[in-house]
């Protein structure tokens, strides 16, 4: 027998750490990691935060070149891999190439969704998922007075924030009825309607973008309630597609993602996927597509250890963050299915916490510039400690004293 | 460019100069230093870029704020009076010769 190689489809959060992680776990055999973008591998949640600034075109990267060097991580950027034969055990590359492998990861991740809209094509129409495009947008948001957004996501609202913040006229339009449908709860996103709002803001709920119009490049968007708004610059942030299309053509399992076990494996044996890319099977029974750092990291590790001959089932406990002016939101948890939220105040009223419960069981606390509470969730979550509604709403309930107590 | 010293777990020192202005934790990442993970890239986040800063530089960093303080409680290896979040020390020309213990363990 060779040498056994490890071949990973993608080269961001998820696949860099599947390579680093086979490292630290003294896996023998070769790591080639393929990735179609130029850059060497970077940060992505800054792009629609702190790298909205012109001189930061080279990112942030998770590591410096010489890393993969030492840790012999074949890495291959600017490299797309055009198709996986299960049965030949082997990678395709756009220019030919083919590569063999024992063990392959899918860490393809996922793209902004597009959507058919007249107009869309404009230069200054812009979508917001990969370094180029984060610069793209910086430049353009430096001589832009009117923006739009179509989509009240989390990027949407990142974006809109750091607009709203340079003084621009801010215009946020979904389809849906409130912002954040997918992220956070009812309470809290209204919440952040209102600090939006604040900041001047303006919401267009229930709607959408009919057409695009302008000479040459966008000027003015039209909803499809028939209102004319000026924009100098649209951001569409519709939510993403994860890039199944690999895996497709190659008769894997895909229902919104790839489909994975307990394990992370896909439907044909050897074959891994992690991290946006992947639709996997949660604790308590739901498939699910988790788009997060945390998720894409943690994701990685589990595959490492199962290449390694390690196998244990994927149950990290989510968490999540996003900065939007001067509110530091941080989730743990997934929100969905609860139906009572608790709110709980710090201490000095800078804050605040929103504990949520599916009946008598806690799922996941939303904080607003209240890293305690959401530093004792990510314990009380994680390692299974019990919180009840009732504890939470008791007088001078402190989670972090809570966490202590019960976790000794 | 003030030099910042990564020990690792094992002791074996490795001096790297940083920009000012930068991080603790980014002079390390930016260089392949092991021992600093920094998964969340410096949002204070993760508590995977934890460091015990060498006593006698104590008074020299800046005050820790609340968020890191708090986030400390999550990092893998046994908190210190002198632990720190490395993604929230920015390079200061006091801080030249600075030393930083990394913990046996980030995850
Ligand atoms: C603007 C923005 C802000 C964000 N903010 C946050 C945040 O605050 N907190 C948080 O937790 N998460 C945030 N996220 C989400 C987070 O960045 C993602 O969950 C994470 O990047 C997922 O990592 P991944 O490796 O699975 O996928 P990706 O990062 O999407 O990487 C997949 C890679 O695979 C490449 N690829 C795809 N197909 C092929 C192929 N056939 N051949 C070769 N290469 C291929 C892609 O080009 C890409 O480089 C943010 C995302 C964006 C875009
Ligand atoms: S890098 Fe994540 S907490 Fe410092």
């Amino acid at each position: 027998m060779g040498t056994p190689v490890t071949v990973i489809v993608g080269a961001s959060h998820a696949g860099v750490q599947v390579a680093a992680s086979l490292r630290d776990l003294d896996y023998p055999g070769e790591v080639v990691l393929i990735g179609d973008e130029t850059h060497l591998p970077y940060h992505r949640p800054p792009l629609s935060k702190s790298l909205l600034h012109p001189h930061d075109a080279e990112g942030q990267v998770l590591r410096p070149a010489s890393f993969y060097a030492q840790k012999r991580i074949g890495l291959r950027l600017s490299s797309g891999v055009d198709a996986i034969e299960p049965g030949e055990r082997r990678v395709r590359l756009r220019d030919g190439e083919t590569i063999g492998f024992d063990t392959l990861v899918l860490a393809t991740g996922a793209r902004a969704r597009r959507i058919p809209i007249a107009g869309a094509d404009r230069p200054n129409v812009l979508t917001l998922r990969a370094l180029g495009d984060a610069v793209a947008l910086s430049q353009r948001l430096a001589q832009a007075r009117d923006v739009v957004v179509l989509g009240a996501g989390m990027i949407g609202l990142e974006f809109a924030a750091v607009a709203a913040a340079g003084g621009r006229n801010t215009t946020v339009i979904d389809t849906t009825e409130r912002p954040l449908l997918r992220a956070v709860s009812v309470e809290m996103a209204s919440y952040l309607k209102d600090l939006h709002e604040a900041h001047g803001v303006r919401f267009l709920f229930d709607n959408g973008i009919a057409r695009i119009e302008g000479k040459g490049r966008a000027e003015r968007v039209v909803t499809l309630d028939g209102q004319e708004i000026q924009a100098d610059l649209v951001l569409i942030a519709a939510g993403v597609l994860p890039n199944v299309e690999l895996a497709a053509e190659a008769g894997l399992a895909v229902d919104n993602g790839i489909v994975v076990d307990a394990n992370l494996q896909t439907s044909a044996p050897g074959i891994y996927a992690v991290g946006d890319c992947a639709a996997f099977v949660a604790a308590d029974g739901r498939r699910l597509r988790i788009e997060s750092v945390q998720n894409a990291t943690d994701q990685a590790r589990c595959v490492a250890a199962a290449i390694v001959g390690r196998p244990e089932p994927y149950a990290k406990a989510p968490w999540f963050w996003s900065d939007q002016y001067t509110a530091k939101l941080q989730i743990a948890g997934l929100w969905t299915g609860y139906d009572r939220a608790i709110r709980r105040d710090t201490a000095d009223g800078s804050g605040f916490a929103l504990y949520l419960f599916a009946g008598d069981r806690l799922v996941c606390v939303e904080a607003i510039n209240a890293t305690a509470d959401h530093v004792a969730a990510r314990k009380i979550l994680g390692e299974g400690i019990a919180l009840t509604p009732m504890d939470v709403q008791t007088p001078g309930f402190d989670p972090k004293a809570h966490m202590r107590q019960r976790a000794a | 460019m003030p030099q910042i010293n990564y020990v690792d777990h094992s002791g074996t020192c490795t001096p790297i100069m940083v920009p000012l202005g930068d991080s603790v934790m980014e002079g390390a990442v930016a260089n392949g230093v092991e021992g600093i993970v920094a998964e969340c890239g410096g949002s204070a986040m993760c508590a995977t870029c934890h460091v015990y800063v060498d006593p006698t530089f104590s008074a020299l960093l800046p005050e820790m704020g609340e968020v890191e303080d708090t986030m400390l409680d999550l990092a893998a290896s046994e908190r210190h009076d002198n632990s720190r979040l490395s993604c929230q020390i920015r390079v200061t020309e006091a801080l030249d010769g600075l030393v930083v213990r990394m913990p046996e363990s980030q995850i």
